[in-house]
């Protein structure tokens, strides 16, 4: 393990989580709506968003998979310091990290039973550019429609045509988060 | 030992971050219950430790907190949990709806319509609206899976048939984004039609039942009915004798030992705002 692995953690857990877990539940209950947040300082390639989305909801007892350019040995290591999730394929991951590329085919992560739906995978898709515009989103949490940068709109209208399977997608980049959750019906724009 | 000693809003991380992924996955299917390992909270079951987990599990440093038991700010249930977080994790408190940032509430649902950015967290006794109906949980949850509903619907026939309306008056059942039926937690039905198209996100928890749902903001909730039988969101038929409201929900008071009543809003941040806008009932200059 290198001793960059130590650093780039919260070092307020319990406050900086909380900030934190706001903004994400926040994009989750509004889709399409960026949030910024701050605290995590991950390796590269991972972005900060990416890394506090870890912090806040990742531990032990969350299996991750890490995809493609996120699968690097620095990143493991500062997984296994700061999280210590179990690093597994994709079927069995809880959490998911990596580029949508990365996480092609997503038929391969968990969509929940029809009597658990919520056993399903969260995607934490690395996106190059997050802004609003684009893929036009509607559905609960959204008053009128929203707009966002999404990869793979198919992939979105299969995931919210099995509802309420499904998986759901925190999309980050840079400081900024946004979700899509199943729950969400996307059209191209 | 000091409150310092406390870590914020009392829960440990690690099941701060449990109840977090279940209030995700909760917001992502509207309605449908998460199941989630509640903790025993430093009060007994029926006092709110289900609300008390998703409060503290949201809460940050900055928000502003109100607690309602039945539109009171001011019972015993409501104060004692707005101490609870005002010590543990630190947070100012407000009894103004429009102030508050996080709103934990028993069985009422504040008058002053909610705005973006606010949470309204519910206290659940029994989530599962089909529990009376059907006493297995391996049952009710293949019902959910099924969309097999047809049972809440005899119940309220059943109500019909005996007296001639539907008689159920508090935790009415709703039906969420055409899939989910869910029960509103024992809110009057007055305060069902606020469910729906909301600006502010809802949680509920329910500890001893170690169940999480919620609504996402501008989620669409409907009240079970029926075509000839529709939904009526009832009340007293009075106006406040406090303040005037003839449009709030009102609680009876017993005055004295002769049939003496009078009807005041549940909801008093409500109601004492309208009064100091000058608003006057029947016996508001006595009161």
């Amino acid at each position: 393990m290198n001793a960059q692995a130590l650093s780039g953690g919260f070092a307020e857990a319990p406050l900086q989580s909380a900030r934190a877990f706001r903004a994400v539940m926040e994009a989750m209950a509004r889709p399409g709506t960026l949030h910024e947040v701050t605290g995590a300082a991950p390796p590269a390639p991972l972005s900060v968003a990416a890394g506090v989305v870890l912090l806040t909801l990742c531990d032990d007892t969350t299996p991750l998979h890490l995809a493609g350019a996120c699968d690097t040995p620095a990143l493991r290591d500062w997984v296994a310091f700061h999280i210590g999730a179990p690093l597994v394929p994709a079927p069995e991951a809880q959490f998911a990290l990596g580029r949508w590329a990365d996480l092609m085919p997503v038929n391969r992560f968990a969509i929940g039973q029809p009597d658990y739906p919520d056993r399903s995978a969260t995607l934490i898709v690395e996106m190059p550019d997050l802004r609003a515009g684009g893929a036009r989103l509607t559905g609960p949490g959204i008053r009128t429609e929203a707009r966002l940068t999404l990869p793979g709109v198919a992939a979105h209208q299969a995931n919210h045509a099995r509802f309420p399977l499904g998986f759901d997608l925190i999309l980050t980049g840079d400081s900024r988060l946004a979700a899509l959750p199943r729950s969400t019906r996307v059209e191209a724009e | 030992m000091t409150d310092q000693a406390y870590t914020f809003a009392y829960l440990d991380e690690q099941t701060k971050r449990m109840i977090r992924r279940a209030l995700l996955k909760a917001l992502a299917v509207p309605g449908y219950q998460v199941p989630f390992a509640s903790r025993e909270m430093p009060m007994p079951y029926g006092w709110g430790t289900g609300g008390v987990q998703v409060t503290a599990a949201c809460l940050v440093p900055e928000d502003r907190l109100k607690v309602i038991d039945q539109g009171a700010d001011d019972t015993t249930n409501a104060v004692s949990i707005r101490r609870f977080f005002a010590r543990t994790a630190g947070v100012a408190t407000t009894e103004a709806t429009a102030e508050a940032t996080l709103i934990q509430t028993r069985h009422r649902i504040p008058e002053q319509p909610l705005r973006e950015g606010q949470i309204l967290v519910y206290q659940v006794p029994i989530p599962e609206p089909l529990r009376f109906l059907e006493p297995r949980e391996t049952e009710t949850r293949k019902m959910h899976e099924l969309e097999e509903y047809g049972l809440m619907h005899v119940k309220l026939y059943e109500d019909i048939a005996r007296h001639g309306t539907i008689a159920t008056s508090y935790a009415y059942p709703v039906k969420v984004e055409g899939r989910y039926v869910m029960d509103p937690s024992p809110i009057p039905k007055f305060d069902n039609p606020k469910l729906s198209g909301n600006a502010a996100i809802q949680l509920f928890g329910a500890g001893r039942e170690q169940r999480i749902y919620a609504l996402p903001p501008y989620t669409a909730v409907v009240s079970l009915d029926f075509d000839d039988h529709p939904f009526t969101a009832s009340k007293p038929g009075h106006a406040c004798d406090l303040c005037g409201a003839a449009h709030s929900y009102l609680d009876e008071v017993i005055t004295d030992d002769a049939g003496g009543r009078m009807f005041v809003c549940s909801d008093t941040d409500f109601c004492a705002g309208r009064r100091r806008e000058g608003h006057q009932g029947r016996l508001g200059g006595q009161a």
